[in-house]
């Protein structure tokens, strides 16, 4: 990729992979990762950071990704929805989602894995409520969230047993 | 944590209706790689933006582009001087009349600007940034006129008017003055006065409420591509194909065989992605800017500004009851706000607003109404929600009066087939009471509830539902798996539905069925998803596909055996005839050999069966602060046939919660200018995770008989009833009854402080 005037290389690792790419200073991690990487899963929903469909995990923390300059990503670890299914297989909270039906449209659906592997990651054992308030940031508009937290909470069961 | 539960009426021993098989386009929707309409990417892609007035109500004086199209990397600016002019024809969108001129008056306005967010001028450039730069550079001088934003204060003799050109529509006849009343409709059964007089008690009362907004979590998004060869691509997220591509057809007058919709995946809809915003904008920036490919995409505050809303309302409900509890006679004067352009669902409330009850003496009238704010769109059962919001709390003031119980009252005078609506015929099979009743025998409603501000409240709802044209086509490839290829947008899971249908029908595997979402040009006509028809109305294409394809193959297999086709029989997915056996897939292979199966089927499903659900819910009201707490929610609806148990318990938990954001906490504020003042999520408060318990589902089955396995649309109706059982809710738990929606904080603060 060739460099305009005023654009900045950064260096990342997204998904496992080491990435390098140009962007302007006033790009959003959002707008690169879906326009210049073609992680397209990573959804735009209202870019202010009040819906959550943009969700990525860096450096171990849930953000969204529409408040993060791109540049900012430099020398980070990057997880998006596309780095979640490992070794071949879908990850335990995708498999819970389909079989929870916990997605209708799925648009907001890449954002609720992200933060809800996110919520797994530092508290394997959520209550219901401890869900319902860490999904707070995310908006659904097709499920009224009982089959999302269905969903996380099932996910969680069978992830402390494997 | 509560549990669904399912029951049913009438049980036939289905294979694959009534299972919960995975959803095909599942995994790619939880990795990422489901194509959404913004998703796309093209070579020489170009990025538009839209000019948006800032002022509710202007002329435009003079729009001077000059300066912005000199700013390097911008390709094509238009204004509405790049439509053609269209006569003022009527154009049946399915889910509502829509005058051609207005629909290109609001896709870029004219000579007037009509609501904050109209747009004026749109822009492609290199990126989105130089668009929005350039957008800064377009010099558009307003005369500045006066809004009008309340429906009532917009039908007053000296309110300032929209449309130089609008006349009401007075009971069928044009009216000569102008004027901000599109239409007067009246439904009118029995007689009112008479059943008033025989009324022992008589309860009126005054709703308004809210404008709100559909709130997909997708904004809209189109992207085209305006060939040399003059057709035109279109790539958008539209809940109608065809609908898009006739809408675009015609406010470009262009042919519109010469274009092409392809639908990619929706997020979330709801009524509001029915309607065209940018698919002709990109259209023309695409031929403007020689040809290349122009993607628009809108901002959030584009989506609340610009698009959806579903209509605020005034209604006055009047109901007279005997002491032994039966409804002599209801009076109705409702007023909806259609937004700048006529169009509102006021029709389809004074059709659910008493749809539940049977009531001999009937008036209702309805005023369609514009007022300076976007045009509205439907949104989900589109103005029933607030037309059952007011009927039911009257209902519950009336039980209240004569101290009956609610679902007693529900029980005594709720519609069974063979009653007749003063706004239809008489119903068919429907199962009103059996949504009632279900929630009297609820764990939920037979458990006392307990404790200080604490309520219960139930209400009922009604929406009729759709059926509509569908054509669908499928061919079987010599290993038995069938490619289903149907035109009916997917929204929310009816690539599942419709699978299943098949293969109940052939009796095969749903995984042996792949359904896929054509283009305009790859399959017939579509009417868009939505009004609740696909599963029922799309089904029904499905079913008579089946039928079709087992005759093909029945015909086919007795020719390869040489018997006359009545000798062979097919079951169970085995042909047979004699000793003869086949499978489908043997089949499937040999016939293949020969020649190609395939088969199509267009239908137009009239044998409608209308939704009825009724819901029970406990809260609490924190006094101090006016909120509420949903403590427990209970939904019972007759779903016909629940094809997808999974799919249908979602669709009422998703209506629900629409229902109740729309009852507690959505609503658009305008300053008195008419700018919109809350256009982002955070403060158009939609219910997140933590507002809401699960959302228990009673599924009742009482099948349609005019679906070959009883299907009703499901996904509208739920929507109906929450407001109207909050409102009751709110008033047991602290003894005020709240006439505006939504029902927020402060609203029930001031009606505590008042009652005090």
């Amino acid at each position: 990729m060739t460099a305009a005037t005023n654009e900045i290389k950064v260096k990342a690792r997204i998904n496992g992979e080491p990435v390098e790419f140009f962007c302007e200073p006033r790009q959003t991690l959002l707008e690169v990762l879906r326009d210049r990487l073609g992680l397209t899963g990573v959804k735009e929903g209202c870019s202010n950071g009040n819906c959550g469909a943009c969700n990525v995990i860096m450096d171990g923390v849930l953000v969204n990704s529409c408040l993060v300059l791109a540049v900012e990503a430099e020398g980070r670890t990057i997880t998006t929805v596309e780095g979640l299914a490992r070794d071949g297989g879908l990850h335990p909270l995708q498999q819970s989602f389909l079989e929870h039906a916990a997605l209708q449209c799925g648009i907001c659906t890449p954002g609720f894995l992200l933060a809800a592997k996110a919520l797994l990651d530092r508290n394997p054992h959520p209550t219901e409520r401890e869900v319902r308030y860490w999904l707070a940031g995310n908006l659904c508009r097709c499920t009224g969230y009982d089959k999302i937290v269905r969903a996380v909470l099932d996910a969680a069961e069978k992830m402390a047993m494997q | 944590m509560s549990e669904q539960t399912t029951q049913e009426i009438v049980s036939p021993a289905y294979k694959v209706i009534g299972t919960r098989p995975a959803r095909p386009d599942g995994v790619d929707k939880v990795t990422g790689r489901a194509l959404f309409g913004a998703d796309i990417q093209l070579p020489g892609l170009l990025h538009g933006k839209v000019l948006r007035s800032p002022h509710a109500h202007a002329r435009i004086r003079r729009i001077d582009v000059s300066r912005a199209a000199r700013l390097p990397g911008v390709k094509a600016i238009i204004t509405a001087a790049d439509l053609p002019d269209v006569e003022n024809k009527i154009q049946e969108v399915g889910e509502g009349a829509i005058g051609l001129k207005y629909l290109s008056a609001n896709l870029l306005a004219r000579d007037k600007v009509l609501y904050h967010g109209h747009p004026v001028a749109a822009v492609a450039a290199t990126s989105v940034h130089i668009a929005e730069e350039a957008l800064a550079l377009i010099e558009v001088e307003y005369e500045v006129l006066p809004p009008v934003l309340d429906v009532r204060a917009a039908m007053a003799a000296d309110a300032p008017i929209l449309l130089d050109d609008l006349r009401t529509d007075e009971l069928g006849q044009k009216g000569t003055e102008p004027t901000n009343v599109a239409e007067h409709i009246r439904f009118q059964m029995g007689d009112p006065a008479a059943g008033f007089a025989a009324a022992d008690v008589i309860v009126e009362r005054e709703f308004t409420t809210s404008t709100v907004h559909q709130g997909y979590i997708e904004p809209q998004n189109a992207t085209a591509l305006w060939n040399q060869d003059d057709t035109i691509t279109i790539w958008t997220s539209t809940q109608g194909a065809h609908s898009a591509r006739d809408q675009v057809a015609e406010v470009l007058q262009w042919p519109a065989t010469r274009i092409k919709v392809v639908p990619m995946e929706v997020g979330g809809g709801f009524g509001g992605k029915g309607n065209i915003y940018l698919e002709p904008l990109a259209a023309l920036l695409s031929r403007k800017a020689g040809h290349r490919p122009v993607k628009l995409v809108m901002t959030r505050a584009e989506v609340l500004m610009a698009t959806g809303p579903t209509s605020g309302s005034f209604i006055r409900v009047k109901m007279g009851a005997t002491k032994d509890g039966r409804i002599t006679a209801a009076e109705v004067w409702m007023a909806y706000e259609a937004g700048a352009f006529p169009g509102s669902p006021v029709g389809a409330g004074m059709n659910v607003i008493l749809a539940p009850y049977r009531i001999e003496n009937v008036l209702i009238d309805g005023y369609d109404v514009v007022v300076n704010k976007p045009r509205t769109s439907a949104y989900r059962a589109p103005g029933g929600t607030n037309a059952a919001y007011a009927a039911e709390v009257v209902i519950d003031e009336l039980c209240e009066k004569l101290g009956m119980d609610p679902l007693e009252f529900r029980l005594l005078n709720g519609v069974k087939e063979g009653d007749r609506r003063a706004s239809g015929p008489a119903y068919r099979r429907i199962g009103y009471l059996e949504t009632v009743r279900a929630i009297q025998q609820s764990e939920h409603y037979r458990t006392p509830l307990e404790g200080p501000n604490r309520g219960r409240g139930v209400a009922s709802g009604y929406w009729g539902n759709w059926g509509g044209r569908s054509s669908v086509a499928a061919s079987v490839n010599a290993d038995g798996q069938v490619n289903l290829i149907v035109g009916s947008v997917d929204l929310s899971g009816t690539r599942t539905t419709l699978a299943m249908q098949l293969a109940e029908t052939l009796g095969i595997p749903v995984e042996h069925i792949k359904p896929v979402v054509a283009d305009t040009d790859a399959v017939g006509y579509n009417d868009v998803t939505g009004g609740s028809r696909t599963t029922f109305g799309t089904g029904v294409a499905v079913y008579e596909l089946g039928r079709r394809l087992k005759e093909e193959m029945i015909g086919r297999v007795a020719e390869l055996w040489e018997v006359d086709p009545a000798e062979v029989s097919y079951a169970d997915g085995v042909f047979a005839a004699g000793e003869r056996r086949m499978t489908f897939r043997e089949a499937a292979g040999r016939l293949n050999e020969d020649r190609p199966i395939m088969v199509s089927a267009a239908t137009h499903a009239q044998e409608v069966g209308p939704g009825f659900a009724t819901h029970c819910v406990d809260v609490e009201v924190d006094p101090e602060t006016g909120k509420v707490t949903i403590l427990r929610y209970t939904a019972a609806q007759d779903v016909g046939r629940a094809v997808h148990p999974d799919l249908v318990e979602g669709q009422i938990q998703g209506g629900v919660t629409q229902g109740i954001g729309w009852a507690l906490n959505e609503e658009y504020f305008y300053d008195r200018e008419g700018h919109l003042l809350n256009a982002t999520l955070l403060d158009y408060r939609m219910p997140v995770a933590p507002d809401l318990p699960m959302i228990d589902t009673i599924l009742i089955e009482v099948p349609n008989p005019g679906h070959p396995y009883g299907v009703r649309g499901v996904g509208e109706v739920p929507i109906v009833p929450p407001a109207g059982a909050l409102a009751n809710a709110i008033y047991h738990a602290v003894g005020v009854r709240l006439t505006h929606l939504p029902m927020s904080p402060a609203r029930i603060l001031e009606a505590l402080w008042a009652k005090a």
